[in-house]
């Protein structure tokens, strides 16, 4: 199937959310959510046959003041999906960043989910298990995915 | 009299000193000796791999990314610069594509070899310890004749490889995999037949079809439970689409079928890399963009030698705003890159999803039920590499 096939598919599927589906240059198809409506986008994109989460990264965005989380989704049995990479995209504010957990309706996004709270800092509400995975448990201060956080160069390159 | 209360459950931490590869802990939780509960407590070799690519030249990453996953860094240094490449809008020159296929291989079958030896040590059988690390050094040496180093090639660069095939690769190549194959025999003999190993791995850690799908787990680990996906077929990269080979796929889901799925791509691995030098096309290794960018001395010098000198082009690539996703098949399983590019000499954001990362959902899962003393047999049927986990 074209992509721009799985785009229609994904139009016709998720109609009345106010989804935005969006089909860049390279091939990219991503559907733009509101957070209050990312569960049941979610819901209906598992059940158009999008059996997984390859990935779920936060992206800190400083100057809009908010923090876009992108869900990257494909399917291993749905043979028209296994060739495509969605990204399901939203966006929440940088100083409150709360967005409804997917890990019910995708298991595979459970330690995705815990992964960019503890680097990025946004709380999936719901998940079973949210903490610290990769930082050590006693890291204090802001997430370090956040762009205010500034590495020190040491070394030769200093 | 007082009675005492004592708590059913026991809880044990195993780790983070952990005595197959790198550093994890591992909490079980215990009923008599069966698992009831299990969580994988990660992040000891965490190295912000992600927040300093934020901080380097896109050139710069490729030593970065292929740290991690230190025994399989070609497939990782591919999927980077695959993404690069896209960001770039860039396609490399035919003899590179082969070139970066058959490293790929090579590197799988290293890769394969290490997890399988460190699958036998835990359950015991030193031999098979020994025999499989002793014969990745065959790949190794094929792999420094190619690049000229042991480990962490940076082999794969924007716009081709770093260097042309040597002489008398091909003769060295093909004496190595009848190596290999005579010693495959020699595997299945010691460990793979032996009574010993399937009665300790048959019919434990099964995960079901259903439940690895849902798991999201990739590679290996997921065709052994008998779901055909493998990016090489998926959504062919480079040239797999002209080659031929299998899809190593069980049904069983069992420790014993994943050790199987392994043991079963290196052969098809070797087949790929015979099918390159076959195949095998003259041509330059860098895309002409590139080789536009070099002085006439270096040029001279790359004809002569077949090895590419950097072109100055490289410490200040900006590839256009945008963002890209690409997936790969590292010999764990699926690798996944993620970009996003500002127009700047650095990337925005770079996301990267290691197959060991996602293989961690299946510890929770499989442990459960089995008996304490089955968590090795388990744990290194999943060939978990902590690092490349972490990154």
């Amino acid at each position: 199937m074209s992509s721009s096939g799985v785009a229609e598919d994904l139009k016709r599927g998720l109609e009345g959310l106010l989804v935005q589906v969006r089909e860049d240059a390279r091939g990219g198809i991503t559907v733009e959510v509101l957070p209050d409506r990312l569960v049941e986008a979610a819901e209906r994109l598992r059940n158009l046959g999008f059996d997984h989460v390859k990935s779920v990264t936060g992206i800190d965005l400083p100057s809009e003041k908010r923090v876009a989380v992108v869900y990257h989704l494909s399917s291993y049995t749905n043979p028209a999906y296994v060739k495509v990479i969605v990204a399901l995209r939203t966006a929440v504010e940088r100083s409150n960043p709360q967005l409804p957990s997917l890990s019910k309706v995708w298991l595979s996004s459970h330690y995705l989910e815990r992964e960019t709270f503890d680097l990025v800092g946004v709380v999936f509400q719901g998940h079973p298990d949210l903490g610290r995975i990769l930082l050590p448990d006693d890291y204090e201060g802001p997430p370090p995915l956040r762009k205010d956080v500034v590495l020190k160069t040491e070394g030769i390159d200093a | 009299m007082t009675l005492e209360v004592v708590e059913k459950h026991l809880e044990l931490l195993i780790g983070p000193q952990h005595p197959g590869s790198g550093h994890m802990r591992l909490v079980a939780k215990l009923d008599g000796d069966i698992i009831v509960g299990f969580d994988p407590d990660v992040g000891f070799v965490h190295r912000a791999v992600e927040k300093i690519a934020e901080t380097k030249g896109y050139v710069q990453i490729i030593p970065l990314v292929e740290r991690p996953p230190l025994v399989d860094c070609v497939n990782v240094n591919l999927g980077y610069v695959l993404a690069l490449e896209k960001l770039l809008g860039v396609e490399p020159p035919p003899q590179a594509s082969y070139l970066r296929v058959l490293a790929a291989e090579l590197n799988r079958v290293a890769s394969h070899l290490y997890g399988i030896a460190i699958h036998a040590i835990m359950i015991g059988s030193s031999t098979m310890f020994m025999w499989p690390l002793a014969d990745r050094e065959v790949l190794l040496e094929l792999l420094q004749d190619l690049s000229g180093a042991r480990v962490t090639y940076s082999y794969v660069i924007p716009g081709g490889v770093r260097r042309g095939l040597p002489e008398g690769f091909k003769e060295k190549a093909l004496k190595a995999f009848r190596y290999l194959r005579r010693r495959l025999r020699d595997y299945d003999d010691l460990f793979l037949s032996n009574p010993v190993t399937v009665n300790r791995l048959r019919g434990v850690g099964v995960i079901e079809m259903r439940d690895a799908v849902n798991l999201g787990i990739v590679g290996p680990n997921l065709r052994a439970s008998g779901v055909p996906y493998d990016v090489r077929r998926a959504e062919p990269y480079c040239v797999y689409s002209d080659l031929d080979f299998e899809v190593m796929t069980r049904r069983e889901g069992d420790a014993y079928s994943r050790l199987l799925v392994r043991i079963g791509e290196i052969e098809q691995s070797m087949k790929i890399v015979e099918q390159c030098l076959d195949k095998n096309p003259s041509g330059p290794i860098l895309h002409e963009s590139f080789l536009r960018g070099l002085s006439p001395k270096a040029r001279a010098y790359m004809e002569q030698t077949g090895r590419v000198r950097f072109p100055a082009l490289f410490s200040a690539l900006k590839p256009p705003q945008g963002e890209v996703s690409v997936r790969v098949e590292a010999g764990r399983g699926e690798l996944f890159f993620y970009v996003v590019s500002d127009g700047s000499p650095t990337p925005y954001r770079l996301r990267m999803v290691t197959p060991s990362f996602r293989n961690l959902a299946a510890f929770r899962h499989v442990m459960v039920g089995n008996r304490l003393a089955d968590i090795p047999a388990i744990y290194g049927s999943l060939d978990y590499f902590p690092p490349e986990a972490d990154r």
